[in-house]
Formats: structure tokens, sequence, C-alpha cells
């Protein structure tokens, strides 16, 4: 038995973030200003992303069960800007809904870690690790809204559906391990490319992963696995969904890339297994979204929808296609939680929802909101010069590299079907007249209009100024060295 | 073996008594008796520290939360669960089929791979200490695995704020 | 097998062997003549009312919970205690911290009154 060299420098950010949550369950009961707290986890948020983007560890870190590459610093930043972005919109509201702010901001702090342990992890065990503990933190703050019954209802189902997908995680893990004899995906990725014939229980891989690719599919809400997700975005406080839409995302995104890296054969029946998934995810994804009359249920779907667009750049099994798809991730973060914003900034303060009827003619109440909510909107519909543009430019043409003309059809059919839905809002905050009572929208505080537009610039720059973080997402998929 | 043979009948009946109960108390003590027997199976196969957890975690800590669970929702006897008077067939439906066919799956993968495979040979602290014992466990958990050993306790620390915000009265100030 | 267990084996045999005798022998020559009153839960002369399992309060929820939370936290803990001297410090460090994320948890939840009866 040999003692390791444990290099903390790589986990700095983890390690901050859960330094933060101790502090902050402490100061919970002490202080008597819960707004401090908030105020403490965007400092633990600045200064965890800070040590991302500042300390630059060797690679293979803590015996191989993180990396510390381009990859899991792209997906922790994405994962940090929307927890960051996530306290200030529930910076004014959380007293709305919950009497206990220090333990909101103490899970939205460790649901933050974990997604930042799966995004980095190089081994099947910290990857379920990561994965609970986000996942366990996020049951808790679905349903953290206790008088409201469909936060209740929004919790109790995310649990179950939730516990099952982990379910599909281990026995797919276990699998992998029967066949390759290693938990580490450096190793299996060795195993698979030395001797693919020879493996002690060969067949047991392509069931393994299969499995894997369920747990993933639940996680991400790919349709057949997404019936949780209308239900429990729209019963999760609005705070709590915009992170979850899109954090949960990126860190389940990161993490599949690096699964289906190791375990990558580049075989075309796992790509068009990919690919029917990404279809059938778009399709449903944005055709139900059509007839919802509430906003959150709207936006559900079409986060369905995007997890399509995003899961086919990873269909199209080349460089372009993974590019496409971290960038796509980016973009979202920004378009989607911009959007729940300005649901959270519309919504009254007894209700955790925006029906349509309710934004109609928000244009001549609140010209402000109304613009910025047209800027999101147009954003996820996918006009140029706008974000989701590009994103949605990139996974296409990655999809029409990797031979599959008919995918980008398909999602540019989607992406038309999709714009009804988004542009019918713009048309009703500014054609329709106004029937809400004005009173009925709260005034909107400082921190909420600071998200907004913080979502709002980096929604319009990010499409017009790309090249710098282009090149790192570049870089994140030439490390990732698909055979 | 013969050991072997009493302790797995065992379990298989207690298995048995767990979907068969009509009260949801006797399935959770049939439970019980399941784990027990497992605890022996372990130990008979040098998985003490599996024993161990099987012992303390499951037979200890799980069954007393299902227990407690029961007692929470009140629960009664079950009656007629799914229509026991009717034919099999009849019974059969199409969540059941699903379990049933991801039950044999389950049965057949694992069958296929104990028949078919080699198992790994233990090696370095597992071999020094003997595969399964606690003090290999030890070997590795504390020094391969520190991480995940610390993000254990990161996860418990979640379930610990979450029975507190979600279960816990607040407090009256 | 490990021959260690033998003794546990034995208890375990013995201690089933106690509880079927005493039931079985009891329930083979106790004589059994049945009237109503007798067949009551109490005989003492109350009329039984409603169901015996009544709903419990929420708070044994919070009690099993933690009481399961901290059961795991010990099973992570006697390997090392097994170890505890080859590891040494780099063992008590990581200890240090695996305890230390857990007693804030535990102190939140002391100081939130998870631990009192209301």
């Amino acid at each position: 038995m040999t003692l390791p060299t444990l290099n903390f420098l790589a986990i700095l950010p983890l390690l901050i973030l859960v330094a933060a949550t101790l502090l902050v369950l402490l100061a919970d009961l002490v202080v008597r200003n819960k707004r401090v707290l908030t105020f403490l986890g965007l400092l633990a948020v600045a200064a965890s992303l800070a040590a991302v983007l500042l300390v630059r560890p060797a690679a293979p870190t803590f015996q191989g069960m993180t990396l510390a590459d381009e990859l899991g610093l792209f997906a922790s930043v994405a994962i940090l800007v929307a927890t960051g972005l996530a306290l200030l919109l529930a910076l004014e509201r959380t007293s709305d809904f919950t009497r206990r702010p220090g333990a909101y901001v103490a899970l939205l702090l460790l649901a933050t870690a974990g997604m930042i342990v799966m995004a980095k992890a190089s081994d099947f065990i910290t990857i379920f690790l990561g994965l609970e503990i986000l996942s366990l933190s996020l049951y808790i703050l679905v349903g953290f809204a206790q008088r409201d019954a469909r936060s209740n209802e929004a919790a109790l189902k995310y649990f179950l559906l939730g516990a099952f997908a982990s379910g599909f995680f281990l026995y797919g893990m276990a699998l992998i391990y029967a066949a390759t004899g290693s938990t580490n995906l450096a190793e299996i990725s060795k195993g698979i490319a030395s001797h693919s014939a020879s493996l002690p229980f060969a067949p047991l891989l392509p069931i393994g992963v299969g499995l894997l690719l369920v747990g993933y599919g639940f996680k991400l809400a790919l349709v057949p696995f997404h019936m949780w997700t209308p239900d429990v975005y729209q019963g999760a406080p609005t705070s709590v969904t915009a992170f979850m839409s899109v954090a949960t995302k990126t860190a389940a995104f990161a993490s599949l890339i690096r699964v289906l890296a190791a375990v990558w054969s580049g075989d075309r029946p796992w790509l068009l297994a990919l690919a029917g998934l990404a279809v059938v995810t778009m399709t449903l994804g944005n055709l139900a979204a059509l007839r919802q009359t509430s906003l959150k249920r709207m936006l559900a779907y079409s986060s369905i929808a995007h997890a399509g667009y995003v899961l086919t750049g990873l269909a199209a099994g080349n460089d372009r296609g993974f590019e496409g798809a971290l960038y796509y991730l980016i973009a979202y973060t920004f378009m989607n939680l911009g959007a729940f914003a300005t649901i959270q900034a519309v919504q009254r303060r007894d209700q955790n929802d925006v029906t349509t009827e309710q934004i109609t003619g928000l244009s001549t109440q609140r010209p402000g909101l109304a613009l910025l909510m047209t800027v999101f909107m147009f954003a996820l519909t996918g006009m140029p010069p706008l974000v989701g543009f590009f994103g949605k430019l990139y996974v296409f043409s990655g999809a029409v590299q990797g031979g599959m003309t008919w995918l980008a059809i398909v999602g540019v059919i989607n992406s038309a079907i999709a714009a009804y839905y988004y542009l019918r809002v713009t048309v009703l905050m500014y054609m329709g007249g106004a029937t809400a009572a004005a009173g009925d929208i709260p005034r909107t505080g400082w921190a909420v209009w600071t998200t907004l537009v913080i979502t709002a610039v980096a929604t319009l720059a990010l499409g017009l100024w790309q090249q710098p973080w282009m090149e790192s997402i570049r870089e994140a998929v030439t490390l990732l060295a698909l055979r | 073996m013969f050991l072997f043979v009493v302790f797995a009948l065992i379990a298989l009946a207690a298995a048995v008594g767990v979907i068969t109960s009509r009260k949801p108390v006797y399935s959770a003590l049939f439970l019980l008796l399941n784990f027990a027997t497992l605890a022996a199976l372990y130990i008979m196969v040098e998985a003490q520290f599996l024993a161990a957890v099987q012992i303390i975690v499951y037979a200890g800590a799980v069954i007393v939360l299902f227990l407690f669970v029961v007692m929470l929702i009140g629960g009664g006897e079950l009656d007629d669960i799914g229509g026991r008077n009717k034919k099999f067939l009849a019974r059969l439906t199409w969540p059941r089929g699903i379990a049933l066919v991801l039950g044999l799956g389950l049965l057949v993968a694992v069958g296929y791979g104990l028949l078919s495979g080699q198992l790994m040979t233990a090696t370095n602290d597992a071999a020094a200490f003997g595969q399964g014992s606690v003090q290999a466990i030890a070997a590795v958990l504390y020094t391969d695995y520190a991480l995940p050993f610390e993000l254990a306790s990161i996860l418990l620390l979640v379930g610990m704020i979450g029975a507190v915000a979600l279960a816990q009265p607040p407090k009256k100030d | 097998m490990p021959e260690g267990y033998l003794p546990i084996l034995v208890m375990v045999i013995i201690a089933s062997a106690f509880a079927v005798i005493a039931l079985g022998v009891s329930a083979l020559l106790g004589p059994r003549r049945h009237n109503p009153a007798k067949d009551e839960p109490y005989e003492s002369g109350i009329l039984p009312f409603g169901d015996a399992r009544r709903r419990f309060p929420i708070q044994f929820y919070v009690v099993a919970v933690l009481f399961i939370l901290f059961d795991v936290e010990i099973i992570l803990m006697y390997p090392w205690a097994m170890m505890a001297r080859r590891l040494g410090l780099f063992g008590l460090i990581q200890m240090g911290i695996f305890v230390a994320i857990l007693l804030v948890g535990f102190v939140y939840a002391w100081k939130n009154d998870a631990f009192k009866w209301q």
C-alpha cells in the first residue's frame, strides 16, 4: 500500500464551493439578514470561476478520478455562470416560496459542485457520485416551494424517475466494468482498443453502453425518457427551473461526450441510434410545445427540443459536430436562463408560473421586459446574429459533414416549427391588448435586472464575438481524441 | 456447499415472502430476513466488508426506514393486490410484463457473466490482505479512491440538509 | 469459507431454535378456549375504536433519515478504523475532512431542532 500525493489544486473550484456551502450553513444559524447568504454564495461562485480560469493544474489528477482538461474547464464555466445568475435571480424572491433561504443557497452550491464533478469526472465512480450529488440537490430544490402542491408533485415525480435513471446508470456501469475490468474511462478506452474481440465479456459492452445512454437520456430529458420534464419544470420554483434546465444539461452532456469518446468505436449503428434519438426528441418536443398555454411548460418542451439539437451534434460523430454541441450548450445557457428570468420577473409573487394570457400586451405595461423576452425568443428560434443561430448552424453543418444531411434537414424543419410558438409569445406581447392588471406584475428589482441584462448582452455578444472562445472549444474537442 | 444451499433457499423463500405478503409490515420483515441471509452468503464468498454493510446499513437502517415509511403512510392490509383471484395471464398487466422481461434479462445477464467469464484475479493490496477483506477495502478506499470517499460525505450532507429543509417544521421565532 | 464466523452461525441457530421452540411448544401444548371477551385486544373493558395503524407525524421521518445517514457514515469509517495505524496521518486527515463536512450538517440539523421533539 502506497499513500498517494493528492493534487488539491486540480479540484480547487470544487473545494471553494464546498467550503462556501459549509460557511453558508453555519452562517444561516446566526445571521438574521438572509440576503447575506446569497451574497456569500455569489462570492463563492466568483471565486470558483476565478479558480477555474486562472489555476491550470497538470492533467490526470486524483488517481485518474477527474480530469482538468479543456472540456472540463468549459463545462465548469458554463455551470458556474448559470449558478451565479440563478442566485441573483432568486435573491429578491426566495422568501416568496421558502422559509429556509440558507438551505436553498447551500443546495444550489452543492448541486453546482456535483455538476462540476460530473463534467470533469473520468471514472465511472466519480461520474456517478457527481450525478447523485447534483440529482439529490435538485430533487430537494424542486420541492422547495412547500406550500405549492405542484412543487411537491414535481419533486416526487423527479425523484422517482431520477432514482430509476440512476439504476440504469449503475447497471450500465456494472456491465461495462464486467466487460473491460475497469471503471476508469482511459483504461476502458485502452482495453477496447487493444483487444476489442478478446475482452472477457465482449457482448456486455454494447448492452452496458445502451443502458448508460438510457440513464443519460433521463437526465437530459431526451424522448422517450422526457415524461417528467414539463411537470418538474413547471412545478419547481422558477429560479430553480432556470438553473436546472441549463446547468444539468451542460454537466450531463459534457459527461456523455467523455463516455462516448472513451467507448467510441465510430460505429455507424451507434451514430444512427443517437441520430434517431435526436430526431424524435426534437420533433416531439417542438410539437408538444405548440399547444401549451403555460410559459414554463412551453419552455420545458422547448428544452427537450434543444437537447435534441445538441444531440444532433453528437450524432454527427465528427469534431465539427462536437464543437457545435459545446457551442450550443453555452448559447442555450444564456438564452434559456434569460427566458426563465423574464418569466420570474413577470410572475406574481403568489404564483409560480405565467400563462400566455398574462403576457398578452406586456409591451404596454413593461416595455423593457417585453423587449428582453423578444431577444430571448428570437435567440431560441435561431435568428441571426444571436447565439442560437450559430449554435444551430454548427450542429447542423456537423451533421451534414458527417454524411447525415437528412438529420440536418429534420433539424431545420423543426426550427421552423419552433419559430411558431416562440414568435407567438412576441406577437402576444406586442399586438394583444393588455389583459392582466398592471399591479399584478411585481416591481423588478436590481438583481433580476442584472440577470436579464447579462443574459441578453451575452445572447447578442457571444454570437457576434466568438473567435477566442471557439478556439477553446476546438482545443477541448481535439483533446478528446476521438478515434 | 451445504450451508450455501440452506442460506440460498432461505433467501429465496424470504424474497417470495416479500412480494406475496399482504401486509407491508410483513413484507419489510421478510426483506430483513432476506438481507440477513444475503449477508451470510457474502461471508461465505469472503466479502466480509460487504457483509458488514449488508447488516449495518441494509438490515439495520434501510429496513428501519421502510418500517417508518409504512407507518407514516398508515400501511394497513392491501386488499387483493392486483386481482389475486384472477388467472395468472389476466393478472399480467403490461407494467408487470415489462418487469418480468427485465427481471429475466437480469437473470440472463448475470448468469451469462458467471458461466462464461474468467474472474479477475486479485492483485496488490487485495491479494495481500485477502480480497474482500475490510483491510483490502481500506487500502484502496482512502488512497486511490480518496476523492470519491470525500464526495460521499458531500452526498450525505445533501441528504441531511434535504431532510431538514423538506420535513422539519420551521422554527417558530 | 472463513471458519471464524462459526460461533455466529451457532448463535444464530440457537436463537432461532429458541424462538421456534418457545412459540411452537406453547402453540402445541396450550389449551385454546375462545370467547368474545378473550379475543378483544384488551380485556380491561375499554372498547377498541379506530385503527391501530394511525399515521405517524412527519418528524419520525426526519429522525429515520438522519439515522440512516449517520449509519452510512459509520460504515465508511469502519475500514479506516481497521487500518488507522498503517494509514497514519494521511488517513487521519482524510477522515478529518470527511467528519468535518458531516459535522456541519449535524450542527445544521441540531440547530434547526431536528433532534428536539415538538
